[in-house]
């Protein structure tokens, strides 16, 4: 084989590598995706539509979406501090915040439910008190909420904290010793230069807020058209054998990740330029 | 406009470590000092602490009569070229060189009719007029130092401080720069303080030079001064290796003669 560039491998290389890449991505990715949307219409569109229809899928739906919309700004507002302190800052701990940041993602997820069961379930630690107080957090929406945030929380905090290691501080102290307070500073130097790594980082802390399961399926105590989010639905409708419902309804769910990925790549071809200045100088 | 600085015993620590002792040194009103010495000597350190962007753990920094602990950073009014330039990557040239004015109390900030004809005046100043809507990124590096410039005399600053101002760009670049530099500053008349390792941009461009070592000064005084007569080993030894190599031989004849 003739090579055509000096450090790249050679063709035969280059295409077992691409072949590799794609036979697993189409069997691993692909397929099971396309499988989803041709179990939910196999029966026709009439019954699939009337299994979407269903007032229980809509509570799912609704849920899903309610708690995403509180745990995605929680955990953008989380990040923006953590990496801020993390990386323009010195201090003792540094390190251990850093651990404590990525534990979510070492932790099982149904361990993760099981905490909040722990702190605030009847049994819990603060359960009684809670419960003189009429204050519902276990097997109620709280519950999920705080779940699902902390599931999530290390994805906008891991995106930043790279980017604003290698921006480093300077732009920050030219601004401050031009004469701008913190705040101005935060608005218009720090915000922009991290704006697009601050969408990225939301828009896949959305997508895993939206499909989590292990730790929501703990705390949820599946109460239906109460507490079932769109995969907890989707679980309860394939037990009960109502296989073309579950995948409808799991339809839906991949169509929410499907926007947020088509979002994300609309995004990256549109201010491609952008994004390359706010790398490198 | 043109304040003299006065360091009064400077002290500097990171962690257990000495990085100043006992740093003391006037730089006169209009003044253009350079801080020469060899990487780690403490003259950047020292720049930092005058801007602020340092806290020394011992001695005052004076601006004038004022003693600049009284100042938070925005208040000290302090030019500062990074290294680096440090431009703000998202924005146009002429925002750059805007945001210091942009960035003051509403009661302070002049309109945005001043703000935008007072950019084109630096603009001018610093030959960069054309170039004012492009980023950052479009710019070569010659360009971006003069943008830093700009940026910097903006804010009417009481004094100028520049770090390694030639040290990211190619020679060629770095001479014309000099000379350039040279007389912004004499039309400018700020008060100059630049850090420096280069021997030759020193002497050429600066009215005196404070030479560092280890965090002390070894000798301050004027291109002349410290060529004829180098105060200790250190400074003799630090000019004579540089002298031999970089210097051109018109300029150490002179020096080589005066002993005799």
């Amino acid at each position: 084989m003739p090579r055509t560039d000096p450090i790249g491998e050679s063709r035969l290389i280059q295409w077992v590598l691409i072949g590799i890449s794609l036979t697993f991505l189409a069997f691993i990715v692909f397929l099971p995706l396309t499988l989803v949307f041709v179990e939910a219409l196999r029966k026709g569109f009439g019954v699939y539509l009337a299994a979407l229809k269903d007032a229980e899928t809509w509570a799912a739906l609704r849920l899903t979406l309610t708690v995403a919309a509180i745990s995605v700004p929680l955990n953008a507002l989380f990040g923006i501090c953590a990496a801020w302190s993390v990386t323009k800052h010195n201090f003792a701990g540094k390190n251990l915040l850093l651990s404590l940041i990525d534990l979510p993602f070492s932790v099982s997820p149904v361990i993760s439910g099981l905490i909040y069961v722990l702190l605030f379930g009847a049994q819990g630690w603060f359960g009684p008190w809670l419960r003189s107080h009429h204050v519902e957090i276990i097997f109620a929406v709280p519950g999920i909420v705080l779940a699902t945030t902390f599931v999530t929380f290390p994805f906008v905090a891991r995106e930043l904290i790279p980017l604003m290691q290698a921006q480093g501080t300077e732009e920050e102290e030219a601004s401050l010793s031009l004469g701008a307070s913190g705040l101005h500073t935060f608005w218009h130097v720090t915000l922009p230069n991290i704006k697009w790594a601050l969408l990225y980082g939301v828009l896949l802390c959305n997508a895993r807020a939206m499909g989590e399961f292990g730790a929501v399926s703990v705390v949820s105590g599946h109460v239906r058209g109460l507490t079932n989010t769109l995969p907890l639905q989707i679980e309860i409708l394939y037990n009960e054998y109502n296989f073309t419902a579950a995948f409808a309804v799991a339809t839906l769910l991949a169509s929410l990740a499907l926007v947020t990925l088509v979002l994300k790549t609309i995004l990256e071809w549109r201010y491609a330029d952008q994004l390359a200045a706010s790398h490198k100088h | 406009m043109s304040v003299a600085v006065h360091i009064r015993n400077i002290e500097k620590r990171f962690r257990e470590q000495s990085v100043l002792h006992n740093i003391s040194l006037t730089v006169e009103g209009g003044e253009l000092l350079a801080l020469l010495g060899p990487s780690g000597s403490g003259k950047t350190t020292l720049l930092r602490t005058i801007a602020g962007l340092e806290f020394q753990d011992g001695g005052d920094v004076f601006f004038g009569d004022i003693n600049a602990r009284q100042l938070t950073l925005r208040e000290r009014r302090i030019g500062f070229v990074f290294q680096h330039y440090a431009l703000f990557r998202h924005m146009t040239v002429e925002d750059n060189i805007a945001f210091g004015l942009r960035a003051r109390p509403r009661s302070q900030r002049p309109s945005e009719h001043d703000i935008r004809s007072r950019v084109f005046e630096l603009l001018q100043l610093v030959q960069l007029d054309g170039l004012e809507k492009r980023y950052p990124a479009q710019l070569s590096g010659g360009q971006r130092q003069r943008v830093a410039l700009a940026r910097a005399l903006g804010i009417e600053p009481r004094v100028l401080l520049l770090d390694e101002p030639f040290g990211a760009l190619d020679a060629k670049i770095r001479k014309d720069l000099r000379q350039w530099l040279r007389e912004l500053h004499q039309r400018t008349g700020h008060t100059t303080v630049f850090v420096t390792h280069d021997q030759e941009e020193a002497f050429e461009l600066a009215d005196r030079v404070a030479i560092l070592n280890g965090g002390r000064i070894e000798q301050v005084g004027t291109p002349t001064q410290i060529r004829q007569r180098p105060e200790n080993t250190f400074v003799a030894d630090f000019l004579g290796q540089t002298a031999t190599e970089a210097t051109p031989i018109a300029q150490i004849l002179p020096m080589k003669r005066k002993p005799q």
